[in-house]
C-alpha cells in the first residue's frame, strides 16, 4: 500500500500485487464430527475492516478463535504477517481479540480489566494510567473505573471488553459482536469511533457481527458466511447489489426472488419467464446459464416502481398486483403487495411528500416495474 | 392371627381400607397443624424455614446449654457426677450456684492452653497440606475431560465407603517400625534400622491429611469447575503467559473454594481425637484427647464440659472470621 496509486480508493484487494496482512488457507474446523469452519480461503489486507457476515452457528466466532489461536485448524493453514501461526500460542500473537461473552476478569475494576494487558507488555506506570484513562473517555465510561464489571448494564460491560482489546493497539483486532449490546446512538458513535481509530492506528479489524447494516457501514470488505462456508466476499456494495447466490441476496437486505427459465438470450441481454410474476423479465446483459437451467431472478424493493397507471413500455418487468398491506417507516413506506398469482412482493417507496390525497393505499390496483439493470440473475 | 386363612373383620377393613384411613387421619391432623401454626401467624413457609430452627434448637441449643450448665457445676462422687446449679434450701431459699472454677482451671493449667495450642497447629498445619495436596488434585480434575470429571469425583469420595476407623487402623500398618514402609525400605537396603513414624506428629499429620483431603478437594473443585475459560483465554489474548494467568486469575478466583476447602479442614481436624489417639505420640496431645480422658478417665464432667465450651466458642470465633474470610473472597471474586 505504500507504492502510490492512482486511486484513491482503498481496494487492495483488486491489486494483484498487493501482500494480505491475513492469509487463510483452506482452513477446515471440526469439533468431533461437526464440520464448523468448512474449507475457507480468505485473505485479509492490513488496514481493512472486515466484516464476517453470517446467522447463529455459522461458524463465525470458531474462526476468529482459530486467528486468536485458541482453537488450532483442524486442516489448513494460517498466516498472519507473513508467519504461519500453527503452534503458536494466543500470548505470542500480535492479535487482540475482544469475546462475544466479553470474558471481563470479574475480580478486576474496570481499570485494571483494562490495563491487563498493558500490565503484560511492561508498559511504564504512568503511561498505563493515561492510556487507560484515554480508552476509558472514548467509551464513554471515564467515570466507571473504579467500578466491578458486575455493577455495570451488559452495554457497558460491552463497551469495557472493547476498551480492554483497543487499549494495546495491536496490528490485528478481532472483535467478536463488539456493539451488540449497545443502543442506536451509542452503536452509531462507536461505531464512527472505531472507524476513527483504525484510521489514526492502521489497525487491521475483523469484525464478527449478524447485523448487516452494521457490516454495511463499517466495512470494507464483507465476508458472507453460512454453514462454515464463505459464500461470498466482497464490498458492502458488491454483496448488496451483485450477490452470487440466493442465500447472500436473501441474508443482507430484503429481496424479491423469481423463479424462472430463460426463454431468449442473447450475448447482451437474456429475457427470463417466470409464472409467478406473470411476465417476463428483462435484464441488460447476458448471463452464463445453460439454456434450460433452473434460475432466480432477484430485485431489491427500493427498485420496485409501484404506480396505478401502466408504465409506458410494459412488455418486460412488469406486473400487475393488489396492495395487501402497508408499514409506514417515516422515511420511507414497505408495502405488501399480492401478485395476481399469489405471490407477495415487497416494495418499498421513498416518502418524498409530506402528505397527498393521491398516495396508493389499502387495496390499490397497482403495476410493479423495475428497470432492466435491476434484476439480478442468481443461478445457486 | 389364631386360625390360619381367618381374618377378623375389623382388621380386614382396616387393611382394605388402610389407604383412604391413613389420608382421612392424617389431612384433619395436617389441618389442625397448620391450623395452630396459623394461629401463630405461621405460613406453610414459614413452616419450611422453621424446621431447621426446631432442628438447631433440639440438637444444638439444648444440648449445648446443658454442657454450659455442668460446665458452671462441681464434680462430685455421685450419679450424676455433677452438683445441681438450682437447689433449694431451708425450704425458702432458691439457691444458683455457679463455679467458675473450671475456667479458671483451663487458664491457670498449662497442660489446656498447651492442648489447644496443639490442636490448632496441628490442624492448621494439616489443613494448609491439605490445601498444597489438594489444590492440584481439585484444578487437574476440573481441567480433565468432561466425561471423566464425575468418574475422578467419585475415586475423590469412594475412601468414605470405609469405616474411617478401619482406615485409620491401616496407617499403623503402613507406619509402623515392622509396618511397610519401613519393610520395603529395609528390603531395598536403604535404610538399616527402621524409622520411627508411629506415635509421632508426623503420623497424626500424614492421618489427618489422608483423612481429610476430601473436603478439601470437593470446595476447590467445585469453584475450579465453574471458572470460566474465557477469562483464561482472554487473559492469553492479551499477552499474560499461562503460570501469571493461574497467578493473577485461577487463583484469586477460587480463593472462596481455598477458604470453604480450608475451613471444612481445620474446623473438624481442632476437636480430632481419634487419630491422634492411634497414630500420635507424646507431643500429638490435642483437645479432642484432654476431653476424653477428663470425662471417661476423671470422671470430671465439668472440666470437660468446660473445655468443651472453650473450644466451642473458639471455632464459632474462627468460624465468624472465616465468614469474613469468604465475604471478603466472594466480593472479590
Ligand atoms: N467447542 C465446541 N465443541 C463443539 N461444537 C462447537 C464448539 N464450538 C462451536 N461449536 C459449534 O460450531 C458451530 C459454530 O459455532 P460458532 O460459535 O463459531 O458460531 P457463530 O457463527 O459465532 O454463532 P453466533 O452468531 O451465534 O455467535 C456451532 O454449531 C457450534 O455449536
Ligand atoms: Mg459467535
Amino acid at each position: 500500500m505504500a507504492e502510490a496509486k492512482t486511486t484513491t480508493a482503498f481496494e487492495p484487494w483488486t491489486d494483484p500485487n498487493a501482500v494480505p496482512y491475513i492469509e487463510i488457507r483452506n482452513v477446515t474446523k471440526k469439533f468431533g464430527e461437526f464440520v464448523a469452519v468448512d474449507n475457507v480461503s480468505l485473505n485479509i489486507y492490513k488496514q481493512e475492516l472486515f466484516c464476517l457476515l453470517g446467522g447463529s452457528g455459522c461458524g463465525k466466532t470458531t474462526l476468529l478463535r482459530m486467528l486468536a489461536g485458541f482453537e488450532e485448524p483442524t486442516s489448513g493453514q494460517i498466516f498472519i504477517d507473513g508467519q504461519d501461526m500453527a503452534g503458536i500460542a494466543p500470548y505470542r500473537r500480535p492479535v487482540n481479540m475482544m469475546f462475544q461473552s466479553y470474558a471481563l476478569f470479574p475480580h478486576m475494576t474496570v481499570e485494571h480489566n483494562v490495563a491487563f494487558g498493558l500490565k503484560q507488555d511492561n508498559v511504564p506506570k504512568g503511561e498505563i494510567a493515561d492510556r487507560v484513562a484515554k480508552i476509558l473517555e472514548l467509551v464513554k465510561l471515564g467515570s466507571f473505573g473504579k467500578r466491578k464489571p458486575h455493577q455495570l448494564s451488559g452495554g457497558q460491560r460491552q463497551r469495557v471488553a472493547l476498551a480492554r482489546a483497543l487499549v494495546k493497539q495491536p496490528k490485528l483486532l478481532l472483535l467478536d459482536e463488539p456493539l451488540g449490546a449497545l443502543d442506536k446512538k451509542l452503536r452509531e458513535s462507536t461505531q464512527f469511533e472505531l472507524m476513527k481509530i483504525q484510521d489514526q492506528l492502521g489497525v487491521t479489524f475483523v469484525v464478527v457481527t449478524h447485523d448487516q447494516e452494521e457490516a454495511m457501514t463499517l466495512s470494507s470488505r464483507i465476508g458472507v458466511m453460512n454453514h462454515g462456508r464463505i459464500i461470498q466476499t466482497g464490498t458492502p456494495t458488491e454483496i448488496y447489489e451483485f450477490p452470487n447466490s440466493r442465500f447472500v441476496a436473501d441474508f443482507v437486505g430484503t429481496v424479491n426472488m423469481f423463479p424462472g427459465r430463460i426463454v431468449d438470450e442473447d450475448n447482451d441481454y437474456v429475457r427470463i419467464g417466470c409464472d409467478e410474476a406473470a411476465c417476463t423479465i428483462f435484464i441488460n446483459h447476458g448471463v452464463a446459464a445453460p439454456p434450460n437451467a433452473e434460475l432466480w431472478v432477484a430485485v431489491r424493493p427500493e427498485k420496485i416502481h409501484l404506480t396505478r397507471e401502466a408504465p409506458a413500455d410494459a412488455r418486460d418487468n412488469c406486473v400487475r398486483g393488489t396492495v395487501d398491506g402497508i408499514a409506514y417507516m417515516g422515511d420511507m413506506s414497505i408495502y405488501n403487495v399480492r401478485l395476481d398469482s399469489g405471490k407477495m412482493i415487497k416494495v418499498t417507496q421513498p416518502n418524498l411528500i409530506r402528505h397527498s390525497e393521491d398516495t396508493i393505499t389499502w387495496d390499490d390496483r397497482v403495476f410493479l416495474h423495475w428497470h432492466a439493470s435491476s434484476g439480478v440473475v442468481l443461478t445457486l | 392371627m389364631s386360625r390360619a386363612g381367618y381374618v377378623p373383620l375389623g382388621e380386614r377393613m382396616a387393611t382394605a381400607s388402610e389407604p383412604l384411613l391413613r389420608t382421612l387421619v392424617r389431612l384433619p391432623l395436617l389441618r389442625w397443624f397448620f391450623n395452630t401454626l396459623g394461629r401463630f401467624a405461621i405460613s406453610g413457609r414459614g413452616a419450611v424455614v422453621l424446621v431447621p430452627y426446631a432442628w438447631l434448637l433440639l440438637f444444638f441449643a439444648i444440648p449445648f446449654v446443658i454442657v454450659l450448665k455442668i460446665s458452671l457445676a462441681d464434680q462430685v462422687i455421685a450419679q450424676p457426677p455433677y452438683t445441681a446449679l438450682v437447689q433449694w434450701t431451708e425450704d425458702t431459699y432458691l439457691q444458683i450456684k455457679l463455679n467458675l472454677g473450671n475456667y479458671l482451671f483451663l487458664v491457670q493449667d498449662a497442660l489446656y492452653w498447651k492442648a489447644y495450642l496443639n490442636s490448632v497447629k496441628i490442624a492448621f498445619i494439616s489443613a494448609f497440606v491439605c490445601l498444597l495436596i489438594g489444590y492440584p488434585m481439585a484444578y487437574a480434575m476440573a481441567r480433565a475431560e468432561e466425561s471423566w470429571r464425575n468418574v475422578l469425583l467419585m475415586l475423590v469420595v469412594l475412601p468414605f465407603w470405609t469405616s474411617f476407623l478401619l482406615r485409620v487402623y491401616a496407617w499403623i500398618g503402613i507406619l509402623n517400625n515392622t509396618g511397610l514402609i519401613n519393610n520395603w525400605l529395609i528390603a531395598a537396603g536403604i535404610i538399616d534400622e527402621p524409622i520411627t513414624m508411629i506415635r509421632t506428629n508426623f503420623a497424626v499429620y500424614i492421618g489427618i491429611v489422608y483423612s481429610y483431603l476430601p473436603f478439601m478437594i470437593l470446595p476447590l473443585y467445585s469453584t475450579l469447575e465453574k471458572l470460566d475459560n474465557t477469562l483464561l483465554e482472554a487473559a492469553a489474548d492479551l499477552g499474560c503467559r499461562p503460570f501469571e494467568a493461574f497467578l493473577t486469575i485461577t487463583l484469586p478466583l477460587s480463593m472462596p473454594g481455598v477458604v470453604a476447602g480450608f475451613s471444612l479442614v481445620f474446623i473438624p481436624a481442632l476437636g480430632e481425637f481419634v487419630i491422634p489417639d492411634l497414630l500420635g505420640g507424646k507431643d500429638s496431645l490435642m483437645i479432642g484427647h484432654v476431653l476424653w480422658d477428663e470425662f471417661f478417665a476423671n470422671r470430671a464432667w465439668p472440666v470437660a464440659s468446660a473445655v468443651a465450651i472453650a473450644m466451642l466458642t473458639l471455632v464459632l470465633l474462627l468460624m465468624a472470621g472465616q465468614r469474613k474470610l469468604e465475604e471478603k473472597a466472594e466480593t472479590a471474586a
